[in-house]
């Protein structure tokens, strides 16, 4: 491959990859708060039945 | 089992698009004009063609929400704009490396680059709008119509590089005039059905929160209720 205009090349895939993984870790990191709430909120309800 | 099938097509999407970017960096040519940059072009177009895919997904979807009330329709709709917002991102990201390189400039006020930038914002202004309105039926129902509005964009993107009276930096179409080397078009239709299969698995797993989130709503308006 010749080097010529290869360091835009670089950046280009790198910015590529930078955004898709910060979308897939914020898809994975608002997962597990919507797990936690959810889970927090059904002990809750549980909670209130037993009461 | 509903997850294994997710995993296994993000990572089918994964395996497809190691095996383009093998054939795109080590065994395509460079480009006669543009040397090695011109390889940009299949992350750049995919993308672009992927979120024009989703936001149309999403223009039924929000359409079909308006008539049925159905609240998977918006599930579709807003996992769909997510993801094409996050493809426009990277079209536009990555069209201006590319342009930065071949032009001397990061942006040109084009029609076809600046309806494309608008597309990004107006479906940034729907997932902006979104949480902000609290019933859910409401905020469906609105999304739904900023989600349809938002769509009349797309066909000016896709006729600003075909009208005949408008001149535009951006490059004509390559695809229908037959422009394109035949050499690079596998490596093409591979780069999109890569990003569409990553894109779907994205799609499914957000559309398994926002089912979650929904449940959450309802917990909560039990718990306050009681």
């Amino acid at each position: 491959m010749d080097i010529t205009n290869l360091t835009f090349l670089f950046y280009g895939y790198s910015a590529g990859w930078i955004i898709i993984t910060a979308f897939v870790l914020s898809l994975v990191s608002r997962g597990r708060r919507i797990d936690r709430e959810l889970a927090r909120l059904k002990s809750l309800v549980e909670d209130r039945e037993k009461s | 089992m509903r997850e294994k099938a997710v995993y296994l097509l993000g990572l089918l999407g994964a395996l497809v698009m190691i095996f383009n970017l093998n054939t795109v960096f080590n065994k395509l040519p460079d480009e006669a004009m543009q040397g090695a940059v011109y390889r940009i072009i299949f992350i750049h177009v995919p993308a672009a063609i992927n979120a024009d895919i989703f936001y149309t997904v999403a223009l039924i979807t929000a359409i079909l929400f308006l008539a049925t009330k159905n609240f998977i329709w918006d599930s579709i709709t807003v996992s769909c704009i997510e993801v094409g917002t996050m493809l426009i991102l990277l079209n536009l990201v990555t069209g201006s490396i590319w342009g930065r390189n071949q032009w001397g400039i990061w942006w040109a006020w084009d029609l076809r680059m600046t309806s494309q930038l608008m597309c990004f914002l107006l479906y940034l202004g729907y997932l902006l709008i979104r949480p902000a309105i609290a019933e859910p039926t409401q905020r469906a129902s609105l999304s739904s119509i900023v989600a349809i509005f938002a769509y009349a964009d797309i066909p000016l993107v896709l006729m600003a590089i075909r009208l005949p009276n408008v001149r535009t930096q951006h490059p004509g179409p390559v695809l229908e005039t037959g422009q394109m080397a035949p050499m690079f078009k596998a490596p093409f239709g591979i780069g999109i059905l890569a990003l569409f299969l990553i894109g779907t698995a994205l799609v499914l797993v957000r559309m398994h929160q926002e089912t979650s989130q929904r449940e959450i709503d309802s917990l909560r308006r039990e718990l306050h209720a009681a």
